[in-house]
């Protein structure tokens, strides 16, 4: 029986994380929800930047996290305020009605 | 010696009247005109007198043109802008200017109610200083710069009236034509640097003996292409005739007296490498007489007054060029000038005669003008017994060194020299008794020309006169070039006069006491008098097989095949092709966003693909 | 002790991302995210990050759930519809997820050797030494995300206010 975790396993975790983010992206029609994935991919590479600083035993991947986490509340602000417009203009959530850069 | 100012003065006059000549009035054109061409005849004179006999050539050396390469390699060219004098320069000189500016003088008469006056009186300028860059180049070069000069005036001269379309064919013929004969000359000096390593005449010619005979029989023939261009000889003569579209002073000058000598100046000049390949030799001399014949028996025919005067001065040529190809080069270069002095007597006073008429060309609808315009009529007999080869008139005197020469060196071109010297007698008197003489035929008003023309035309006449037994050139010219045999064979000069009176008698016959024989005799050998009459139909055969093959070549193939075809079809299909893949590409552009994620993953799965087997990922 | 934690929250994590992605009603979305994310903040202590976990918690499960929260109040956002579609994505979407995850699983194998995780192995985590980088080492992109802070305050309350008419 394991006794401790592998690192490898933390990291797969964050692929698998990563990986979910990625299809709710690419398969969720509501924009909110598809915000939420981008967070969550956000997340993912959190993790794997904490797993990396305990491997090279220093705090340098803590800091990066740290910087993610104040771009990411930054971002939902403004990405926020950006789908409160475009619902106002467009008067729907759906992301693919919002298709004016068509060619 | 300042031999420079020789072609720089009538530079000097192309530019003056060439910028501002728009604004001045017609006598400071004239002024400016013929003062740069009798200054430099002056300035001739007095650098002639100053170098004395001229035993040794004077060289005067002004500037490097060209430097290829370092001095000891084998491909090492120096040419230099030299001018240099020596007795057959002197010759040359005296010619084109003393001529030139007697017809610059005619000219101002002449051309006094023609548009573009400055015009023609700046091309005339720029004619004189090529031409006497020509005759002073001190190397093959320069001489070949001069010669291409001259073939340019000759071009835009000939298409003075740039209005009238035959006028700018005839322009366009002279110098395409001309083109081809300077290609051979190219060659010839191709040839000459590869094997004497030097243009220069004092370097090159002096080694002429050190190369192979077959070497310098190639050279010489080359060099006669390009003097068959210029001086029009078979095949390459078709451009003269046409060349009597443009004004009559032009044809005196370029066409008569000076630039279609300058062939035979360059084979003078080349005297050395004819000497070592007498077989190259006996062409030329061959093509001179094919060519004094066959002319002579088109000028028979012809009934436009200039152009009889075209075709002789392509038989006279001819002339030239059997005294050339037969040793006699002092006896070539004599004619040169005593043609200068009669050829351009015939021309202007043929001008003057146009004039006098007001455009009359035409001699069926001239006659009995000996009265009307008796000044004319005087000196153009000086020409008339001078070109038919009466002693002691000049014409005699060269034609019979010639004809001499000719002996020595082949009799059957002796003789076909003799049958020419009576056709040219008979149709230089057709010519005079069908203007001069009879009954008017036409519905004229003529009046004498004013003096500033017929001065000069009687200065051309006491020179065909005089000029023979004055200038004895042979003599003057003998130290230059490789001696010949003289022989004194009076048998020969009394066939050739009894020629020449047989042709003037002929046409006494049919033109004045009999006047309906010629076109009885026309009428009864149709087939010959119709083929001299159309020139051996030689320009139709041109047309035929060589004009409408290339143009329809270049029409067909080169410019719809490889220009519309294959060029534009290239660059537009790369036009084409580029629209196309970018409306492939367009369709990238769909708008929804989860495409367009979709392919960013697809982007991050070949990243990692990538790197991973390229060991990025440890 | 350690392997039962981090299994537990794991599959936590995992069930609550999928559920991420299948809801169709976006508040349940958010609310399972919000699980995603305390989750991660466990594994966190468990590699010895207190102060990140702290900071996950506090600022993204307290402060930016918050907000998408609101904004889906706001914008009384129901279940999805069923409109539009992509070929694309239809397309090349599901394989390209597999090869990708595939990949990233095979590669991260290959790294990090036997090297395990233990409670209490990594002592740099503490707010301490976060502290000591954060304003030595990292002093200039402290400040700088603190303009880009006030940026984002900006925007979003010009892009979001009603108009004045």
């Amino acid at each position: 029986m394991l006794t401790a975790v592998p690192i490898s396993w933390y990291l797969t975790l964050s692929a698998v994380l990563f990986a979910l983010g990625v299809a709710g992206f690419l398969f969720r029609r509501n924009v909110i929800t598809v915000f939420m994935s981008i967070e969550l991919m956000l997340n993912a590479v959190n993790l794997s930047f904490v797993t990396f600083s305990y491997h090279n035993k220093t705090n340098d991947g803590h800091l990066f996290t740290f910087f993610v986490m104040v771009v990411a509340a930054a971002e939902a602000a403004v990405g926020l305020a950006i789908i409160l417009t475009v619902f106002k203009n467009k008067g729907t959530l759906n992301i693919d009605e919002v298709d004016s850069m068509k060619n | 010696m300042q031999l420079w100012l020789i072609p720089i003065l009538p530079l000097a006059g192309f530019l003056i009247n060439g910028i501002f000549g728009r604004r001045f009035p017609k006598s400071l054109v004239n002024v400016v005109a013929v003062g740069s061409v009798v200054l430099s005849f002056l300035w001739v004179v007095k650098t002639l007198l100053a170098l004395g006999s001229l035993q040794e050539p004077h060289l005067e050396h002004y500037f490097t043109w060209i430097q290829s390469g370092t001095a000891g390699d084998p491909g090492f060219l120096q040419v230099n802008c030299d001018f240099m004098v020596d007795r057959l320069t002197a010759v040359f000189l005296l010619v084109v200017t003393g001529v030139g500016s007697l017809i610059h003088i005619y000219a101002t008469g002449y051309m006094a109610h023609e548009g573009g006056y400055y015009r023609f009186f700046a091309y005339l300028n720029l004619f004189m200083f090529f031409m006497l860059v020509l005759v002073l180049g001190a190397s093959f070069l320069l001489l070949f710069v001069g010669w291409e000069g001259v073939g340019l005036c000759s071009y835009l001269l000939i298409g003075f009236y740039f209005d009238k379309k035959f006028a700018t064919d005839a322009g366009n013929k002279a110098f395409i034509v001309n083109r081809i004969g300077d290609f051979g000359f190219a060659l010839a000096m191709f040839l000459i640097f590869r094997n004497f390593h030097s243009l220069e005449f004092v370097k090159a010619l002096p080694q002429a003996a050190t190369a192979t005979e077959g070497t310098l029989a190639v050279i010489g023939l080359l060099l006669m292409v390009g003097a068959c261009g210029k001086s029009a000889q078979i095949p390459l003569y078709v451009w003269l005739p046409d060349a009597m579209a443009g004004p009559t002073p032009v044809s005196a000058l370029i066409h008569a007296a000076t630039m279609v000598t300058a062939g035979v100046y360059m084979t003078a000049r080349s005297n050395v490498i004819y000497h070592h390949a007498p077989g190259a030799a006996g062409v030329i001399a061959i093509i001179g007489i094919a060519t004094a014949f066959m002319a002579a028996t088109i000028g028979m025919a012809q009934n436009d007054i200039k152009k009889v005067f075209a075709y002789s001065t392509v038989s006279q040529l001819g002339y030239m060029f059997v005294g050339i190809g037969s040793g006699a080069y002092g006896a070539g270069v004599w004619h040169v000038v005593t043609h200068a002095f009669f050829k351009a007597l015939l021309f202007l006073g043929a001008g003057s005669v146009i004039h006098a008429l007001e455009g009359e060309q035409d001699m069926r609808h001239m006659g009995g003008l000996r009265k009307k315009i008796p000044i004319t009529f005087w000196t153009m007999c000086c020409a008339w017994v001078a070109i038919a080869g009466i002693p002691p008139f000049s014409g005699f005197y060269s034609k019979d060194a010639i004809l001499a020469a000719a002996y020595e060196h082949s009799p059957a071109i002796y003789w076909i020299g003799v049958i020419t010297a009576g056709i040219t007698a008979f149709y230089v008197s057709r010519a005079m008794f069908l203007t001069f003489f009879g009954e008017p035929r036409g519905h004229h008003h003529p009046h004498e020309s004013p003096p500033v023309m017929w001065i000069p035309l009687a200065i051309l006449g006491i020179l065909s006169l005089t000029g023979g037994f004055l200038f004895n050139v042979p003599e003057y010219l003998k130290e230059i070039f490789p001696p010949i045999h003289e022989v004194e064979n009076p048998t020969l000069v009394y066939i050739s006069v009894a020629a020449g009176v047989l042709g003037i008698a002929i046409a006494y016959l049919m033109y004045m006491v009999k006047p309906g024989m010629a076109d009885s005799i026309a009428g009864a050998l149709k087939a010959p008098y119709q083929l001299i009459y159309n020139k051996y139909f030689v320009d139709e055969l041109y047309d035929a097989t060589i004009v409408k093959p290339v143009v329809a070549g270049s029409r067909v193939v080169l410019w719809k095949g490889v220009d519309a075809g294959l060029i534009d079809g290239t660059v537009n299909g790369v036009g084409a092709r580029s629209r196309d893949v970018g409306s492939i590409l367009r369709l990238l552009q769909s708008g929804n966003i989860r495409s367009y994620a979709a392919w960013v993953l697809a982007g991050g799965v070949a990243l990692i693909l990538v790197m991973g087997f390229t060991g990025g990922l440890r | 002790m350690d392997v039962i934690l981090f299994l537990v929250f794991a599959l936590i994590a995992v069930a609550c991302a999928i559920n991420v992605v299948v809801q169709t009603h976006p508040i349940s979305s958010a609310i399972s995210l919000v699980g995603v994310m305390g989750s991660l903040a466990i594994l966190y202590l468990l590699l010895g990050a207190e102060f990140i976990a702290a900071a996950q918690v506090i600022v993204y499960a307290g402060a930016i759930m918050v907000l998408f929260v609101f904004v889906i109040m706001l914008l009384n956002a129901g279940a999805e519809s069923r409109k539009g579609r992509s070929y694309t994505v239809q397309l090349i979407g599901v394989p390209l997820l597999i090869a990708f995850l595939g990949l990233l699983a095979f590669f991260v194998q290959g790294m990090s050797g036997r090297e395990t995780v233990v409670f209490g192995g990594f002592q740099k985590g503490s707010p301490r030494d976060i502290g000591q980088a954060l304003f030595t080492t990292y002093l200039l992109p402290f400040e700088v995300t603190s303009l880009l802070i006030l940026i984002a305050i900006v925007g979003a309350i010009v892009l979001a206010r009603k108009e004045i008419d």
